[in-house]
Order: structure tokens, then sequence, then C-alpha cells
């Protein structure tokens, strides 16, 4: 538990420090949102000035953090020059969207990569095997720009699902079985291009952590008693894996996070990734910030869970703790 | 066929993938003499034209050794689609004079390996929308994107051993220090951290300077990983006998940490060149692709990928893709030349 408190502590330091790393980044960069507008002949210098005096905009960069540190307290998050609304508004569905997206991915991830890399590693060196691996080399040496276009040329062609987006036009007037399925088609797309992304990575690992497991002494005593494959497979095998595959899943959060930024940008899946490159080229600062921000956070709280679940599934961290 | 992952499967492995992947830099170097066309030269009149054919066999029926084509030209009155005069033939010419280039930027030169006679164009991989060649904008741009990822890299593993073996050297407050810095790196999904840095520039800055930041930021924002590993082996390489003898007969600390402590991280440096190369070379790919890293005219791969988005060029002119699809197998290469240098490490290692 106090390792938990531990970690939190941590948690929030490093978020300070993200806040504060991309705050000197972006203010380094020249010129702001409002610089455009000077360029602007119908619109008087006066007003320009005025504006940037109510924004902040030529205070010194300590002031201007402490500044956006007083809205974060508000809850605000800054404010957004060019959606001309306070970040946190603009920032929790896009957050919520690209947690749909990358947590839906990564849980038919895991479900497919299970069993594929069980039965991979349950007969190592057969054919089976042998196209599996080279599948997944295959998917490997993908770049996800080429992934998420090749999709998206797939989808353009045959029709089946929608091109870009989250939901139709006319989503608010399906029933909720028809929003649900609405939503499921417009998420296929995007989150099939995250799990081929991931795939190969995954069940490379759980062939790798099985392999060994089943190697070991106690699985072969188990088999020599006559307990059946698959249930010594599922049971016994992947009980022991777990601990390994437990840390790659906070490994992998990361990777998972950048491939989603590129996923969404190209099926304009209306996610945080987006709302960065916008802000990117807005010039919109606190967009910028609370983004990037957000992402540090998704990263974060993922490595946590994936801590408490190795510490649930591991006993021997319970001891040593205690 | 030796067993996978033996010792003389993986040197074979490593000399095959580095010997492939020093063809294909020397090509991408030498992209003017194999391009036989300017990357920034447009013909307005042939936009998205298909990939030229080359033929061997004249329409009587004679065979030719020398490859020969017919001037291609855009049906009237339509957009986009081409019909070969086949009146005259225009046989492949070698070493032509053509548009003056430069070598490495400095040697300059005006002789083609290939070329043909005008009115003829040749574009072995078609034409973008300007109707500039994208075989020879995909040979320029090799020389941006595969650059841009090697120098990244060694930039980024330049600083990362440099800080890792001095952390792990000389621990203390200035070991705590990089590595909670180096934490601070790790703890940003990677792609948002590198367009955040990617922001303190002016949107449209000149290619070379894009090129020079993009590389300059890449490096410096992926040291995190490679110095914490570093780090790892010079801690437990410090104490081997070898260096405790050596520093016993009175070697100074930097005679020590070049001689004896970080060759012991040569292996591993190396193999995470490898891993790192591809990575960064991707980084630039999408960044350029997003329009925030090198722009127009100049090509490089993830600009020229970047007219893919557009529908009627994703559904219509496949070869639009090809800067994407040669990304995969300068991965594969760098992915088996990574996997044979990290079985090879172990193996030295264990």
């Amino acid at each position: 538990m106090r390792y938990l408190c531990w970690r939190m502590v941590h948690g929030l330091l490093v978020l300070v420090g993200v806040s504060v790393l991309s705050f000197v980044f972006a203010a380094l960069a020249p010129g702001d949102f409002l610089s455009e507008m000077k360029l602007d002949p119908r619109i008087s210098p006066a007003t320009v000035a005025a504006l940037r005096d109510r924004y902040g905009l030529d205070l010194p960069l300590p002031l201007k953090y402490a500044q956006w540190l007083r809205s974060v307290r508000r809850g605000e998050l800054g404010f957004s020059f060019a959606y001309n609304s306070p970040v946190a508004t603009l920032l929790w569905p896009r957050a919520r969207n690209t947690l749909l997206l990358t947590v839906t991915a990564t849980t038919l991830a895991w479900l497919i990569a299970v069993p594929l890399g069980a039965w991979s590693a349950s007969h190592p060196g057969r054919w089976g095997d042998r196209l599996c691996a080279g599948v997944t080399t295959a998917l490997l040496v993908v770049p996800e720009l080429v992934l998420g276009l090749g999709l998206l040329l797939v989808a353009v062609r045959t029709g089946y699902f929608p091109v870009g987006g989250m939901m139709s036009a006319r989503f608010a007037d399906l029933g909720p079985w028809g929003k649900l399925k609405d939503l499921a088609l417009h998420l296929f797309l995007p989150a099939s291009a995250l799990i081929l992304l991931n795939l190969p990575i995954l069940v490379r690992h759980v062939r790798a952590s099985l392999i060994e497991v089943l190697a070991a002494p106690f699985i072969q005593a188990a088999r020599a008693r006559g307990v059946p494959h698959r249930r010594l497979l599922f049971r016994d095998a992947l009980r022991a894996a777990a601990n390994p595959l437990i840390s790659l899943v906070g490994l992998s959060i990361a990777a998972l996070l950048s491939g989603s930024l590129v996923v969404e940008a190209l099926m304009s899946w209306p996610g945080i990734g987006p709302l960065l490159l916008g802000a990117i080229a807005a010039r919109d600062l606190h967009v910028l910030v609370g983004t990037v921000l957000c992402s540090t956070l998704f990263l974060l709280v993922g490595n946590l869970l994936a801590d408490a679940l190795l510490y649930l599934a591991d006993p021997r961290l319970r001891v040593d703790q205690a | 066929m030796s067993l996978p992952g033996s010792n003389v499967g993986n040197l074979r492995n490593v000399r095959t993938s580095l010997s492939l992947l020093g063809l294909l830099y020397a090509s991408v170097l030498l992209a003017g003499l194999l391009a036989p066309y300017d990357p920034t030269e447009q013909n307005r009149d042939m936009p998205f034209a298909p990939p030229s054919r080359l033929h061997f066999a004249e329409p009587r029926g004679t065979f030719r050794l020398r490859p020969f084509v017919y001037r291609v030209v855009s049906k009237p009155g339509s957009f986009g689609e081409y019909a070969e005069e086949r009146g005259t033939t225009y046989p492949m010419r070698f070493l032509v004079r053509g548009a003056p280039y430069r070598i490495a930027g400095i040697l300059s030169c005006t002789r083609h390996l290939f070329g043909f006679d005008e009115p003829a164009k040749v574009f072995l991989f078609g034409s973008d929308e300007y109707g500039r060649d994208v075989f020879s904008r995909l040979l320029y741009g090799g020389q941006i994107s595969l650059v841009a990822g090697l120098l990244a890299a060694s930039l980024a593993l330049g600083l990362g051993t440099i800080l890792g073996g001095l952390a792990g050297f000389y621990g203390g407050w200035a070991d705590e220090i990089c590595m909670r810095v180096a934490e601070l790196f790790l703890a940003l999904p990677w792609l948002y951290l590198l367009l955040a840095v990617r922001a303190t520039l002016p949107l449209h800055i000149d290619p070379v300077q894009a090129f020079l930041f993009l590389v300059v930021v890449i490096g410096m924002v992926g040291w995190a990983r490679p110095a914490r590993l570093i780090r790892g082996i010079v801690l437990s390489g410090k104490l081997r006998e070898h260096v405790l003898a050596a520093r016993a007969f009175g070697a100074s600390d930097s005679y020590l940490l070049r001689r004896h402590v970080l060759p012991q991280a040569a292996g591993v440096v190396f193999a995470q060149l490898a891993v790192l190369i591809p990575q960064y070379i991707l980084a630039e790919v999408t960044l350029s692709f997003f329009g925030l890293g090198v722009g127009e005219p100049v090509p490089s791969w993830g600009n020229m990928l970047a007219a893919a988005q557009r529908y009627d060029v994703l559904t219509s002119y496949w070869w639009m893709f090809l800067p994407g699809i040669a990304l995969s197998p300068v991965f594969l290469l760098y992915y088996t030349l990574a996997n044979a240098l990290h079985q090879q490490t172990a193996r030295l290692t264990s």
C-alpha cells in the first residue's frame, strides 16, 4: 500500500515535470496564436494588444506557467484560442475517444495473441508455427502509416466500413442498439490497425515465455502424470508465464499511444492525436500542453495498473512487501 | 542452411543484411547518378502518369536487347488517362547528359546512368500530381529519410553512451539527476514528445534546416533508453577484475572508461543502433507525413506518402504508395541485423 502511494506521488511529480518541460518547449517556439492576427489589416493593432494583454501572452515564462497552474486548479487546464473554450471541455471527450480506441484494441489484441501464441508454443517448428512467425515478421516490418493507408484503401474499395469519423451523421436518431452498431462499425478500421500493429509483438512474447515455461520440470512432471495438454497449457503454463506478459502490458502502452496518434490522425478518429497535430499547426499552447499531459497520464495510469495486476498475480511480490 | 540462431547463421545474417543495407545507402547517396530526372522537375501535362513500360519487342516482332519506350501522351479530353504513341521508338541510352546534380553535396556532375531522348519521358514508378518522376523522388527522398534515421540514431546513442557511461562510472548525484531526467523522457509517449519538441520551431522551415532539426530533435529525444542500458553495463563492468587491476596500476578515470569499461558496451551499442535506426527513419517519415518535417518541394518518403491521403490518389494511383512500401524491406534488413547482433552479444557475454 505504501508502495502504491509512493508510486502516485512519483507519478504526480512526473506530470509536473512534463508540464514544465512542454511549457518550456512551447515557449521556445517563435510566434503564438495571435501573431498571425497582427498581419491581418482588418484587425487594429489596439485590439491585438488588448487581446495579448487579456490572455497574458507577453508575460515572462514563470508567470505564464503560474497563470496556467491557476487555471488547472479551476479545472480548466488553460484556454484554447483556436476553439475559444477552456481546454478541459475540449480534452475530455477526446481523451475518452482515445481511451475507447486503445482499450478496445489492446483487449482484442491480447484475446487473439494469447491463444495464437499458446498454440504456436505448443507446436514449435511445425508448419503452423512457422507460418505464424512469418506473418508476425511481415506485420512487424509494415509501418503504421502504410498499414493505416492500406486499411483505408480496403475500406474505400469494399465500402463495408465507414471511412473516418466516429459516428454517422444520423447517430442521434438511432436507437441504443443502432448506436452501438454504428460505433462498432466506425471503430472497426482504427481498432484493427492498432491490433495488427500490436499483435506481432504480443504473439512473440506469449510464445517465447510459454516455450520457456513448457520446458520447466514441473510441467514435465504434470505431463508425465497425465494432465491433459490443453489444461496444462492454459491453466498451469499460462499462469506461470503470466509475469513477464503482465510487465509487457505496461511496457507496450507507450508504443500503443504513439501508434494510436498516427492511426487517429489517418482515420480522423476524434482522439487526442489529431487535437495535438491541430494545436501545433495553430500554435495553441495550452491545448498542446494539455494533450501531452493527457498522454503522459494515460501512460502513468497504465503502468500503475500493470503493476497492480502484477502484484495481484504474483504472490511472491506480496510476501516481499509484507 | 545452418541451424537457426547458430553462430555461423548469425554471422551470415549480419553480413548479408549489412551488405544489402550498404547497397541501399550507396544507391540513395548516388541518387543523382541513378535517377534519370531532377526530383523537382515538373511535367504539368503528365500528372499521375502510370509507370512506363520498357519494351524489348517491336510491333513487327523484332527483338531488341536494348530496351526502348514509346512516348506517352495523355488522351485528349481526359484526366490521368494515357496512351502510348506507337510511331517512333526511343531506345534507352546510358550515361547520358541531363539535369545537373551533386553527389554528397560536393561532386558536381551531369551524367545520368540511363536516360531517353526527348520528348519521351520515362517514369519507372509513375509520376505524381505535378508530373514529377516518382522513381527519382524515391531515390532522393531516401537521402533524407534513410540518412536522417542513421544520423539521429548515432546522435542518440552517442549522447546515451556519454551520459550513461559517466552516470554509471561516477555514480552519486550526477547519476541520480541523469536517471531522473531519463525517467521523465521515458514517461512520455515518444511520438507525443517528439511532436511537442517539434512545436518549438516555426511551421514552415527550409528543407536543409528541417533535416538538421529533425536529426537533432529525434536524437535528443531518444537518448534516455540507450543511456539506461549503457549505465547498467558500466555499473557492472567497472567492477570487473581487469578494470580493478588497471585502476590499481594507476590508470586514470578517462583511460579506464575509454579503454576498459565502454568497450564492454560495444556489442549492446551496435545492437541498439540497429534497433533505433528504423524507429527513427519512421519518426522522420511520420513527421514529414503530417507536414511537420521536411517540406515540399524536396522529397522525403514521408511527404511523398502524404499525397496518398487524398481520396482519388488512394483509390486510383497505387504507385503513390511506393515510398511507404519501400520502408518494409529496409525495416526487415535492420530487424534481421538487430536480431543477429543481439544473439551474438548474448552468446559472447553468456
